[in-house]
């Protein structure tokens, strides 16, 4: 059951919003509009539902109507026309004292510059919905501890915003959302002030939280990574307009326009990873020819690995030598590697990307060697690695 | 020559004549209420002991301020007290705080609707312009014909030139309160009053003090040049010095008042800079 409907909706700055809505109908461009009538086109025919407990992320770049849009889901910016069904109600019809308490019940925001009132304390600041819907003040104190527990702020309540670190302070942001407990978490930009270490950590937490709280979000962000991440759907937004619609394999599969595939493109990893930065700095290696088959076996079986690669005195690759081979040489008293070591291996160079990696390891069942151009050895990349970030996909950056 | 004539003066003088006549009753009553502040306030000043007003003062700053401005506020009215100036100076305090009062009273709601209202704002700029810029002079007049000569008019008089700052500055910090603060409020359920009362008001107050400071010193200046319409205190020294050519008399007259005037602005500034710590 969808909890938000959006309809045919649009948001025209300035003053002839109909002449402006009507050219865009006739199929002119928001350049053109802007210079014949002055009126700027936030928003143009969009609409979308969302379903209950579903994370919606909006994505797009600065000045793509994404914040425009979920403003007019709390008419924080009065639409210009459509319509917004929120619970079935259209909110755009709503008076002054129903929206206000859509606002106080059901939906609630969180703010890209956090927005925390400075010269309240933590508490204060978290239960500042409960105070506005009138709640007394014992029981609001208590329903805010609670989800000030919830976001990991314990201990904190007491201290001023100014206190705390951007992290922390978007946490009170988020627990002053919650602790009106609304069906609806309007997410503007929650992360993107953050640095990216704190973005993931809330990102994490986010996603735990939901998973508990089962909220229905929409979450506005410019960054794709963050979108995959959180959403069950994405919107892409592009001038006012929303250009695709769907969840984040499809948008990584079939990106509907140009628009989009640019966007993915610059997330696909397994493109822009490469082998320097996913390889195992590995020292576990044998001298070749100083070392024989016995020290090789004993290598492999200090590091419980199953095959081991050789290197000159000067670090320059040779090959590689399987255990089972090496077990044989010691079996037929042979003292030197010749026999078995296996020279002809694929080898990945530094920049070498994932995709290219995926193809040099496919049918082999040893380890890729990462080399220089030198043929000195780097590292080695394991499948498992290869593997577990081409699934990963677009969070492939830890 | 062409034949080009304004006769303003004929017009303000007629209109003014009307608007007395039709204005008394409730000039009579707003001049009862302003002479029953101003003259409790001298009142309360002078009746006690000078010692006891002293040691109260410096108590009541040294709450506010700071030790060292309370040493300095003790100090300073013992010299007042020393120059035979005692009672000058506390007319001077009650005409200007009664005046400061009188014109927060009136300023700080008026910018506030201001800061609601871009209209209000609009039609408020060129009287508060009008008010600023007037020589202080001028607007004498008119308090006399409405008030006579006395304390009330002097009130009238510091009102009008030390209420634009009040104003300002309070329409001022209301506004420059970030936008996104006041989305928050409002994306909580909060109505336009609420707003204002949790977020707006208590972010505003900064630059509100900072109104407030201004307010008192221009109150302050006012009452010298409002001494000449009977507004009595320290400005009266200084007057009749200048009509009898007395340069020790001014000096002394005019120390009283540097010494207010330090006083009352290191207080207000310590206090605005308090909350803004807060």
């Amino acid at each position: 059951m969808s909890i938000i409907k959006v309809e045919n909706l649009y948001k025209v700055f300035g003053k002839e919003p109909n002449r402006a809505i009507e050219m865009v109908n006739e199929g002119h461009k928001k350049d053109e509009i802007m210079a014949k009538t002055g009126t700027t086109i936030g928003i143009n025919n969009v609409s979308f539902e969302v379903e209950a407990g579903e994370s919606f992320v909006v994505m797009g770049l600065s000045g793509s109507g994404k914040s425009t849009l979920i403003r007019c889901l709390n008419r924080l910016i009065e639409p210009t026309l459509g319509s917004i069904s929120i619970h079935d109600k259209d909110i755009t019809k709503m008076d002054k004292n129903e929206l206000s308490e859509l606002r106080k019940e059901s939906v609630s925001m969180v703010f890209q510059n956090f927005a925390i009132f400075p010269h309240y304390t933590v508490l204060e600041n978290a239960s500042y919905g409960l105070k506005v819907m009138g709640v007394a003040k014992e029981e609001r104190e208590q329903k805010a501890l609670e989800s000030l527990e919830a976001v990991g702020l314990k201990g904190w309540e007491n201290y001023y915003p100014s206190k705390l670190s951007g992290g922390m302070q978007q946490r009170v942001g988020l627990a002053r959302a919650l602790a009106t407990d609304p069906d609806i978490l309007l997410m503007d930009e929650a992360f993107s002030a953050l640095d990216p270490l704190i973005r993931k950590d809330m990102q994490t937490e986010l996603l735990e939280l939901q998973d508990k709280l089962q909220k229905t979000i929409i979450f506005i962000t410019h960054d794709l990574d963050e979108a995959l991440r959180l959403g069950d759907r994405i919107a892409l937004m592009k001038d006012g307009e929303i250009v695709q619609i769907g969840t984040p394999e499809e948008i990584m599969m079939s990106p509907a326009t140009e628009y989009v595939e640019k966007f993915v493109e610059d997330v696909d990893r397994s493109r822009v990873l490469t082998a320097e930065m996913i390889m195992k700095k590995s020292s576990t290696v044998i001298h070749y020819p100083k070392d024989g088959p016995r020290v090789a076996l004993h290598r492999m079986k200090e590091n419980d690995i199953s095959s081991i690669f050789a290197v000159d005195k000067q670090n320059r690759l040779i090959g590689i030598v399987m255990a089972e081979d090496a077990l044989t040489a010691i079996e037929s008293n042979e003292t030197s590697l010749d026999s078995i070591i296996q020279k002809d291996i694929p080898t990945a160079l530094p920049d070498t990307p994932l995709k290219e990696m995926f193809a040099l390891m496919t049918g082999k069942n040893v380890p890729l060697a990462v080399v220089d151009e030198d043929s000195k050895f780097k590292g080695i990349v394991v499948r498992g690695t290869v593997m577990a970030k081409l699934a990963e996909g677009g969070n492939a950056n830890d | 020559m062409i034949d080009f004539f304004i006769p303003l003066e004929d017009w303000i003088n007629i209109g003014f004549e009307k608007v007395t006549y039709y204005l008394s009753p409730f000039l009579r009553a707003a001049s009862n209420f302003l002479e029953i502040i101003i003259g409790g306030f001298e009142d309360l000043l002078l009746w006690p002991p000078e010692i006891v007003i002293m040691i109260v003062v410096a108590l009541l700053v040294w709450i506010l301020a700071s030790y060292r401005l309370a040493i300095f506020a003790f100090v300073g009215l013992l010299l007042t007290f020393g120059l035979d100036i005692w009672e000058p100076t506390m007319a001077t305090v009650a005409l200007a705080l009664s005046g400061t009062a009188v014109s927060l009273l009136v300023g700080v709601p008026l910018g506030i609707f201001a800061s609601q209202s871009n209209v209000v704002e609009r039609i408020l700029r060129p009287i508060l312009d009008f008010m600023q810029t007037l020589p202080s002079f001028v607007y004498l007049i008119p308090a006399v014909m409405f008030f006579g000569m006395g304390k009330v008019s002097a009130l009238v008089a510091i009102m009008i030139f030390a209420m634009p700052p009040a104003v300002r500055l309070t329409t001022l910090g209301i506004r420059e309160v970030s936008g996104e603060m006041v989305e928050a409020a409002r994306a909580f359920g909060s109505g336009r009053w609420q707003t204002l009362k949790d977020v707006q008001l208590p972010l505003a107050i900064p630059t509100i003090m900072a109104g407030v400071n201004q307010c008192i010193m221009m109150a302050l200046a006012m009452t010298v040049i409002a001494s000449m319409i009977g507004g009595g205190g320290l400005g009266n020294v200084v007057l009749r010095s200048m009509q009898t050519l007395n340069i020790g008399m001014g000096a002394v007259g005019g120390l009283g008042i540097v010494i207010l005037a330090i006083l009352l602005d290191r207080l207000t500034e310590t206090i605005s800079k308090k909350v803004k710590k807060d």
